[in-house]
């Protein structure tokens, strides 16, 4: 059979463009260091549209991170942002809010820094209801210090530091949130950047500790130790493997290799936060003056 | 004796730890230190011992009080901000008279710093970085084949003083490789007993381990009992090295990562005629105030080289103590100095 070819016009040169979110963005400190296939670009993008859909500008929001490749977001953003000490953004953050409540504050961070160093602080702020969002980029492993495992790889799975396979159990993120005391809690997948921004508006606006998971490929530490492949088919595999479950019980949302992935609203209720607490416990009913 | 091979200063200070019998290794991942945790867990159950990674590095260094309280050589290790979390822990297992070993690869500070070798940390490790009147056995190796056998001293020192021992090295000794031979490993069940571990009371009287006594005389004693061991410690442990000092007009007095380069300013120097000498502490705590000083009296200048803004020369002029100059030339940030850029210092004060 004869081949036809055919020659291909040449290919458009596209003007220089500008980020469709750039005004959330510091240009200046572009490219990121995230590796090609990470999901922490879906996320930043899923959080400036979220950003722009609540019509939040740079005098309502503060961003705080930790420290890792998740913690690189406050660096990213065009806002008020704070990279602090490692686990200790919930702290940092809690100081914040109660410093400005009018302010929205929100903390992302990995699941590392959240939930190892900084697990301590994440259940005292939900317990205390403290008003902030955490958005927890989950890549289930150490990436910045070279892939070590962490507190949600999944058992067997291996890493610098599990050249064996993992041998703890993994925290189940949306249970812990939830039954700290949590008032929303949800997870996604890198995706569903549509849902994903619907929760992160959700999350935002409501009052309260509220909590969205991300599940994030780490082609470069994690994917590639576990077969998974690059970030594109681990995308494809969340794709594939993903349920939406809203009102699942959190109980049942383990993240097990090879299983669904129960994503989805799984809880949203209301509480006083900390300071509405602060305000009907101790200065009405002891009838304390403001001064 | 093993055999030679090449390899990464962390990687040395791992398998050092092991063949000194350490049972339990306990650490949280941090750069410039990770190679650290990934040897141990590599290595440490195959000869059926325990690596744990903390949740966090206060996680870490309770856990080695834990391990230090059984009775068991145990190790933890972290770098510059890692060590911060770690001070009130080092308090209590200096309190309690606990062995136990610590490693530090520093990196540049304050605050998060950066992930680049620095020596700002000299302070802490000496001076007490955490809070009461301690102690710590602080050794600063220079190359990668030291930073092995001073891991094996630390365990040994820890032993016989009760005391913590740190290893204070930097990310530069942490990553570099070198040729090293290590000693055949120790077999725990041959190191002497210790009859004041808590290893269950069946048969004897229970043992007690704490750093606490409500009554100010009580806890004045027995802060006496530690001093006493200090002075011995100061006494008998304080080691260093001098390099082409016999007929040096200056010396540099450097430790770690700046000594093995000023080894070889001192080589250049003499190679234009610059009568140049090294002294170098390999215990940081306790300093060799008394061989610095002998030295100070036969130099015109006593010049001190650091990665940092100027801690060791506080050291250095107590011992000086004005019997020669004492200039002081550092870099911060994480940035590692020349043999250029010293030898440019020593010019100054050549004659």
């Amino acid at each position: 059979m004869a081949v036809r070819t055919r020659k291909l016009p040449a290919p458009e040169v596209l003007p220089a463009a500008s980020h469709p979110m750039h005004k959330y963005l510091r240009e200046d400190r572009l490219p990121h260091i995230w590796c090609s296939g990470c999901g922490l670009g879906t996320a930043l993008s899923c959080f400036t549209h979220a950003l722009d859909e609540l019509g939040l500008g740079p005098k309502d929001v503060a961003v705080v991170s930790g420290i890792g490749c998740t913690g690189r977001v406050a660096g990213y953003v065009n806002l008020d942002s704070y990279h602090t000490t490692h686990g200790r953004a919930i702290p940092f953050a809690t100081g914040l809010t109660i410093a400005q409540p009018e302010k929205k504050v929100i903390v992302f961070s990995g699941d590392g820094d959240l939930f190892a160093i900084g697990g301590n602080h994440f259940i005292h702020a939900a317990r205390r209801n403290i008003d902030i969002t955490v958005i927890c980029v989950n890549n289930f492993n150490y990436g910045m210090t070279g892939g070590q495992f962490g507190p949600t790889t999944p058992i067997g799975a291996r890493g610098t530091t599990a050249p064996y396979g993992n041998y703890e159990n993994p925290f189940n993120l949306p249970y812990l949130a939830a039954s700290s005391g949590a008032v929303y809690v949800a997870r996604w997948t890198t995706v569903h950047v549509r849902r994903l921004k619907d929760a992160m508006v959700e999350a935002i606006e409501k009052p309260g500790f509220t909590f969205v998971e991300l599940v994030s490929p780490c082609p470069t530490n994690y994917g590639r130790r576990n077969g998974l492949g690059d970030g594109l088919e681990e995308t494809r595999y969340y794709a594939q493997r993903s349920v939406i479950c809203h009102g699942a019980d959190p109980k049942e949302a383990d993240l097990i290799p090879g299983e669904d992935i129960i994503v989805g609203k799984f809880l949203e209720r209301d509480r006083l936060t900390f300071l509405q607490m602060y305000e009907k416990q101790i200065v009405e009913k002891n009838k304390l003056r403001h001064f | 004796m093993g055999e030679r091979k090449l390899m990464r200063g962390n990687e040395v200070i791992a398998e050092a730890a092991i063949r000194a019998g350490c049972e339990c290794y306990f650490a949280y991942p941090i750069t410039p230190q990770a190679e650290l945790l990934e040897h141990m867990a590599r290595n440490m159950p195959r000869l059926g011992r325990t690596f744990v990674q903390a949740e966090s590095e206060i996680g870490a260094i309770n856990m080695l009080y834990g391990a230090a309280a059984a009775g068991v050589r145990a190790m933890t290790s972290s770098s510059s901000p890692g060590i911060s979390l770690k001070q009130e822990g080092i308090s209590y297992i200096a309190g309690s008279n606990l062995p136990a070993v610590i490693v530090n690869i520093m990196r540049g500070g304050p605050g998060l710093g950066d992930i680049a070798p620095a020596q700002g940390d000299y302070f802490q490790a000496t001076k007490g970085g955490g809070h009461g009147d301690y102690r710590m056995i602080v050794l600063g190796p220079s190359t990668v084949p030291e930073a092995g056998e001073l891991t094996i001293l630390a365990f040994d020192l820890a032993d016989k003083y009760r005391v913590p021992v740190m290893i204070l090295a930097d990310g530069m000794l942490g990553q570099m490789m070198e040729p090293v031979e290590l000693p055949d490993p120790v077999d725990p069940a041959t190191l002497p007993k210790k009859d004041w571990a808590l290893t269950g009371a069946k048969g004897r009287d229970p043992n007690i381990i704490l750093s606490f006594d409500l009554d100010p005389e009580v806890l004045k004693q027995m802060n006496l009992v530690l001093q006493e061991k200090y002075r011995k410690i100061e006494d008998n442990e304080a080691r260093y090295e001098e390099y082409q000092t016999d007929d040096a007009d200056i010396v540099i007095a450097a430790y770690g990562t700046v000594a093995r380069i000023a080894k070889t300013v001192v080589r250049r120097a003499r190679a234009e005629g610059i009568k140049l000498g090294l002294f170098r502490p390999i215990t940081l705590w306790p300093f060799p105030y008394e061989p610095l000083r002998e030295l100070a009296s036969r130099v015109k200048t006593v010049l001190t080289v650091e990665m940092s803004a100027g801690q060791m020369w506080e050291d250095v002029r107590l011992a000086v103590a004005e019997r020669a100059e004492t200039p002081f030339y550092g870099e911060m940030g994480g940035v590692v100095t020349t043999p250029k850029k010293i030898l440019s210092e020593v010019r100054k004060y050549a004659r």
